[in-house]
């Protein structure tokens, strides 16, 4: 029998530091709905494929105890199932009836992976970003500009500029919520459960199962009783937490799977924040003993947390995938909300922390009146980044219509709430209209 | 299948009772049970065999949410695999 002090630190885990299971991700291929009458056979494939998903979803929740946050559905990448006579946004319009038949939070896969080069169905899918973003709730959009093995597509890096300026107008009575849904990737991965980059690789079978775990309460509440210790000892606290949360969202997985009949895919072993008090990677970081998640050491902070969570959660899954790592997005944590709003966690020093950490430049609001060749240049640093050091980067950026640094804006909900903060001034426009391709990496010489 | 089921709250005379009863009435089996008073809080764990529940997971779950409010205390059930994921190898 297990112990009573075991069982509590459990419930405790749950109640009282919120560990949840973030997403229960169900994958689909979209592969056969290719040819006439896309939109249809796209609602009927993921409303019959989906039916049991939220249902299945909530009975686990209940008999296990622990909350499922999100139930979701990630989808084929929209660009390869279209024809020249299928209007993307019809099809943006079936998946968002069909996730809100299914009742699940987001369905994600709206997305062109154009690293090398586009075709001419994902141009007239990115182009149609704004328009499907404004007249959808639940679809997400994500766009993959680069690869280690490819370079960067710089005239699509151009283009998503252009493209995140026209979202955040075609939603300005929302401040600009359609830039919440959409992000432009480099090394965007096939099965990753999170919003709003989820898309179903081409490389996967029909249908998976994805899993995301939580849970910085935990890992901040374990690092309290190792005030004054060695970073030696914080790494291990970390990764004997991250261990305990894995096993969980294995134990979900595999259950979610065998109900639905759907293939177990992966856990992402995330760290991912929400603005509820107690749910923040900033306050993690600020327990190892900064004074300010965004001060000097941050960058040295995250990269120990990033590593010591990825240690601890592989053990603990048979399969694990996904962009796993602890995420940092501003509007979504407490403790950078606070850090950006008191002027110490900027632009550049997220930059610097998105080259140790799982993504990227993640929910942060700019001034309405950024230049979209500057919202590129910052597209381009950021797959710069992610492309030499074959990791995931991302961007997601929020231009709000309107409003400028000192200013807020509200999202609501899981998306929280951030101040706008600055941008470089300095013209990118020169840089951005060049156009073309920078080259893949060398991947050896490493310095 | 086998679900632990904890209760913490403030003690008071036949809450043993109360929840056994409970239990006996839905055809659970208890197969372990361990309750101490820790800084003054009833703390009760127990392991009950499901196999012969003769309502719902949900509404089992319901019932006891319901004497868990009766009694002033928190009783939560959960499958037993989420506390062996979580502490054995």
């Amino acid at each position: 029998m297990l112990n009573t002090s075991e069982i509590f630190s459990t419930i405790n885990m749950i109640k009282d530091q919120k560990l949840d299971i973030r997403t229960i991700t169900m994958g689909l291929s979209l592969l056969e709905c290719a040819g006439e009458d896309t939109p249809r056979k796209v609602y009927d494939l993921v409303t019959r494929r989906a039916e049991r998903l939220v249902e299945v979803g909530e009975d686990i929740e209940r008999e296990f105890g622990i909350p499922i946050v999100n139930k979701r559905i990630s989808v084929t990448p929209v660009s390869l199932i279209l024809s020249d006579r299928t209007d993307p946004v019809d099809v943006a319009l079936a998946l968002d009836r069909a996730a809100e038949t299914t009742g699940v939070n987001f369905i994600g896969g709206y997305s062109a992976l154009v690293q090398k080069g586009a075709t001419k169905n994902d141009l007239k899918l990115i182009r149609s970003i704004p328009e499907a973003l404004s007249r959808t709730k639940l679809v997400c959009s994500s766009v993959n500009v680069g690869t280690t093995r490819a370079g960067i597509n710089m005239d699509a890096v151009r283009l998503m500029g252009e493209i995140i300026v026209e979202t955040a107008r075609a939603t300005a009575d929302q401040d600009g919520l359609g830039c919440a849904k959409l992000v432009a990737f480099a090394n965007a991965v096939e099965d990753n459960p999170f919003m709003a980059g989820a898309f179903h690789g081409v490389g996967e079978g029909d249908v998976a199962i994805n899993v995301g775990v939580s849970g910085p309460g935990v890992v901040k509440r374990a690092l309290e009783d190792c005030k004054g210790q060695p970073f030696d000892v914080v790494a291990e606290t970390i990764k004997k937490t991250a261990f305990r949360i894995t096993r969980m969202g294995q134990l979900v997985a595999q259950e979610a799977s065998k109900r639905l009949d759907a293939p177990f895919g992966i856990v992402d072993l995330s760290l991912a924040p929400t603005p509820a008090i107690g749910d923040s990677v900033a306050h993690i970081l600020e327990e190892m003993g900064l004074e300010c998640c965004g001060q000097h050491g941050t960058t040295a902070a995250l990269m120990m947390l990033n590593d010591a969570v990825k240690k601890g959660g592989v053990m603990a899954s048979s399969s694990v995938g996904g962009l796993s790592g602890a995420f940092i997005p501003v509007s979504e944590d407490i403790g950078m909300i606070n850090a950006a709003a008191a002027g110490t966690l900027t632009l550049d020093k997220l930059e610097a922390m998105t080259c140790v950490c799982s993504v990227g430049l993640d929910m942060i609001a700019v001034p309405g009146d950024t230049p979209a060749a500057t919202l590129s240049a910052i597209l381009a640093d950021e797959a710069a980044i992610g492309v030499v050091n074959q990791k995931t980067t991302a961007v997601r950026l929020v231009p709000v219509p309107g409003k400028t640094v000192g200013d807020w804006v509200e999202f609501g909900g899981l998306l929280g709430r951030a101040p706008i903060i600055p941008v470089h001034a300095e013209s990118a426009e020169a840089f951005i209209a060049r156009g073309g391709r920078i080259p893949a990496p060398i991947n050896s010489l490493k310095n | 299948m086998k679900a632990i089921i904890s209760v913490l709250g403030g003690d008071r005379p036949g809450i043993i009772a109360e929840i056994s009863g409970c239990l006996y009435r839905h055809n659970l089996n208890i197969l372990d049970i361990t309750q101490t008073i820790l800084s003054g809080y009833f703390t009760m764990v127990m392991m009950v065999d499901l196999a012969g529940m003769n309502v719902s997971y949900a509404e089992m779950t319901a019932a006891l949410n319901e004497l868990g409010e009766k009694l002033g205390l928190e009783i939560r059930m959960q499958r037993s695999e989420i506390f062996d994921a979580m502490h054995r190898l």
